[in-house]
Formats: C-alpha cells, sequence, structure tokens
C-alpha cells in the first residue's frame, strides 16, 4: 500500500530550498531553518516569493515528487514535472473512454453523485448539531433537495444535463452554506460561492483549502499515471487539470468544506486574519495561511476506513485509492467508479 | 520504522575525520541530529538496510564502534526526551 509521504510548505517570503546531499534544506536569510531527509516528502508546496535551487528541482522532479507553485492567495503558477512517468498503456485507456460517450457519461455521473451525496451528509450533520431550529429546518431543507437532484442523476441523458445538476446542486447547497456556520455570522457569510478572487473570508477561506486539495488530487493522479487534464465532467480547456477538477468533486466537503467550517466554528480563523484588498477581493493573512494549512494537513492524517475497501487509512491517502479505483474502471478490471463517500 | 543510531568515529587522524564527515552525512541522509553522534532515522526495511550498507562501507572496522537500535513505535509512547531538545517531527505538518 502506498505510504503517506508528508508534504512541506513554504510560505515564507525569501525562503530558499536547496538540496544537501539525500535532504532538502530550507534557508531563511542564509539560516538554516529546517533540514528534511528527502524520503519523508510527497512534494512541495511554495506559496508566493519562494527560491528552489535548480539541483532540488531536478531531483524533485527525477524522484517524481511534485513541486508546486503558487501564489500567496494560493493560486496555481506552475508546477515542475519530471519525465512522464506514469503507464501509457492506461492513458490510452483513458482516451479511449473519453471517446465513447456512455462510458464518460457513466463515471460523470458517479462524480457528480459522489460530491452531492458527501455535501448532503456535511448539510445532515450541521443539521443534527446545530441549537437553532430554524436553521435545521432550512438545512433538511436542503438536504432533501440534494436528495432530490440525486434521484434524477441516473436519469441524465448527457454531459450538459449532468452539469446543470451539478450546478443546481451547488447552488441549493451553497445557499444554505451560512446556517452551518456557527460562530461570528457577521463576518463568515457567505454570498454565493464566488472566486477569482474571493469576496468575503468564507469563499477566501473555501478557495484557499481547494488550492491545497487541488495540488494532493493532481499529484494523485499523476502517481497512478492517469492524465490529469483529460476529464470526463469537467470540459477540456487548455491548462486546465479537468480531470483533477472530477476526483476533487467528491472530496470538496470532506476535506474541504467540513474542515473550513471547523476552523470557523473553533474560532481558529477568526475575522482579524481576513482583509480586504481594493477592488474587493478578500485575503487570508500569513499566519493565518500557516494555521490553515497545519489543520489541513492534520486534517489529512486523520483515520478513516475505507467504505469500499473496508480499510483503515489516514484520509490523505483517499485521493491515491480513488485515483487507483478509477484507473481500474479505465482499464475494465472494475465495472462502475465508485465516488468516496464520506460518513 | 524509528532507529536510532549512534556511533563513535576516532578522529586521531584526517582519515578518521573524513570518516566522521561521511558518517553524519548518511545519517542526516537517512534521519535528523538529536546529539552529537546520535541520529534518529525514521526508515521503512528498504532505507533501513540501505542505511546500514552505507555505514559500515564508511566505518573503520577496526577503530570505529556504530550502533544501530530499532525503537519500540509509538516512539512518543517509549521515548522520553529530557532538557534540549530541537528535533523535527518529520510526519507532523511542515509549513514553514
Amino acid at each position: 500500500m502506498h505510504q503517506l509521504l508528508n508534504t512541506l510548505y513554504l510560505t515564507t517570503e525569501g525562503a530558499y530550498l536547496r538540496l544537501d546531499h539525500d535532504t532538502l534544506r530550507v534557508e531563511v536569510e542564509r539560516e538554516t531553518k529546517l533540514q528534511v531527509p528527502i524520503h519523508h516528502l510527497g512534494g512541495i508546496v511554495c506559496f508566493g516569493d519562494v527560491l528552489v535551487s535548480p539541483a532540488a528541482l531536478a531531483r524533485c522532479a527525477q524522484d517524481g515528487r511534485f513541486v508546486v507553485f503558487l501564489d500567496r492567495n494560493g493560486r496555481f503558477q506552475a508546477r515542475v514535472e519530471g519525465p512522464i512517468s506514469g503507464n501509457v498503456l492506461l492513458r490510452c485507456a483513458q482516451h479511449a473512454a473519453m471517446r465513447e460517450p456512455d462510458t464518460t457519461l457513466t463515471i460523470a455521473r458517479h462524480l457528480v453523485g459522489g460530491k452531492i451525496q458527501n455535501s448532503r451528509q456535511i448539510v445532515l450533520r450541521a443539521a443534527r448539531e446545530t441549537d437553532r431550529p430554524d436553521d435545521g429546518e432550512a438545512l433538511r431543507q436542503t438536504a432533501e433537495a440534494l436528495a432530490n437532484v440525486l434521484g434524477r442523476i441516473p436519469l441524465s441523458p448527457d454531459l450538459e444535463h449532468l452539469r446543470g445538476l451539478e450546478g443546481e446542486a451547488a447552488r441549493k447547497y451553497f445557499a444554505t452554506f451560512d446556517r452551518m456556520v456557527r460562530e461570528d455570522r457577521a463576518t463568515f457569510t457567505l454570498n454565493g460561492r464566488n472566486r477569482r478572487p474571493p469576496t468575503d473570508p468564507v469563499n477566501a477561506l473555501l478557495s484557499f483549502l481547494y488550492a491545497l486539495l487541488m495540488n494532493d488530487c493532481v499529484a494523485a493522479l499523476e502517481g497512478v499515471g492517469l492524465d490529469p487534464q483529460m476529464g470526463f465532467l469537467h470540459a477540456l480547456r487548455p491548462g486546465r487539470a479537468a480531470l483533477a477538477l472530477d476526483l476533487m468533486e467528491e472530496l470538496r466537503s470532506p476535506f474541504a468544506d467540513r474542515l473550513a467550517l471547523t476552523l470557523i466554528n473553533r474560532r481558529q480563523v477568526t475575522a482579524n486574519q481576513f482583509h480586504a484588498r481594493p477592488g474587493g477581493a478578500v485575503q487570508l493573512e500569513e499566519a493565518a495561511r500557516k494555521e490553515v494549512i497545519v489543520a489541513y494537513q492534520k486534517r489529512k492524517q486523520e483515520e478513516i476506513t475505507h467504505p469500499v475497501l473496508d480499510q483503515k487509512m489516514p484520509l490523505g491517502l483517499v485521493p491515491h485509492v480513488q485515483a487507483r479505483l478509477l484507473a481500474r474502471v479505465l482499464r475494465g478490471d472494475l465495472a462502475a467508479y465508485p465516488p468516496f463517500l464520506a460518513r | 520504522m524509528h532507529v536510532l543510531v549512534a556511533y563513535d568515529v576516532a578522529t586521531e587522524s584526517a582519515g578518521g575525520r573524513r570518516r566522521l564527515r561521511k558518517v553524519a552525512q548518511a545519517c542526516q541522509d537517512f534521519g535528523q541530529r538529536v546529539q552529537k553522534s546520535v541520529f534518529e532515522c525514521s526508515v521503512n526495511e528498504m532505507q533501513f538496510e540501505e542505511l546500514v550498507r552505507r555505514l559500515v562501507e564508511l566505518i573503520d572496522e577496526k577503530e570505529d564502534s556504530l550502533r544501530v537500535y530499532r525503537l519500540v513505535e509509538p516512539k512518543e509512547k517509549y521515548v522520553q526526551i529530557f532538557g534540549v531538545d530541537t528535533s523535527v517531527d518529520f510526519n507532523e505538518p511542515l509549513v514553514l
């Protein structure tokens, strides 16, 4: 079984990462802050003004450890890739499946189904835990509406229609997202989901967590040899990792949404950690970014039982497992893609 | 698995000092220094074999001494630490 390797996140401005024998060394103003044997790391994520030495880049690319550069807000800038490893035959199968409308639609249905089911789960849980009856009622209504959309998925005749259902579910889900927030509702109000840039703290937090999850999804797909750009549900567009977005759908609520709510409800992030920028964008400040990353990493270490494999594993391994299950579907070893259903 | 590597390398000669540096580097590649000539490494079976092979190749068996202990896990439960401790848990979130 694949081991969950740690990810090194560099958020300090001016940090310099260099290769020192078989270790990676992080220096800030010429002082060594951390030295890690490279075998502990699955990849490195750099935020903003961080330098990585050519030797370190080359070594990571060779070993297949991912190196990603994001801007300070977590938006993707660049990824360093080594010689395409993966499996050519698997990629061929992936491309072939894309040309089969039936196969594509079946896989896409399972992806959307998984997503809606997981959103519904988080809504129901919040409805159980809330102590305000009106919130509970509204959330239960949302859950019902989501169940209704879920029921219509098998009937969707084509991808366009399916995407419409997904959009409908997302709108319903985010319409009552606020009611899952228990602390400081004045700050943490969501005016519908918005991004590029996010214009309120909740959206900023969600966007940031989605960016972290996205990296893990791309890495997981590359790890099993799938082409992250060749998606089923998401339309192909140059530069868009469509398959990673596909894989991410069902993982959004267990990895990011629930974590965002936990951080807010436990007051681990607070109003003063967000800055409004000219033009309406809202940003997370540096210390809060670190806190969110730590929480995200901790969340990935939580033990869960995978419902399909019936095996205990850290949550962070789930994207890798799902990527492998998807590969088995594409190879024809598995009849249908089983999305990850969080409990 | 967690292993503890401790060594004494004879440093009277220039060759000995070179061996000392190389032994320390090999340990560093697999783990971290916790005391002057004591390293803790967290490795899998394969890396463990590799580490031991490299160390045994480096030392002069007539003059140096090398000890590798396998620690009982979980480490938090069976390893007690007092005084100065600058070690980092490489499995905890690494955010800098």
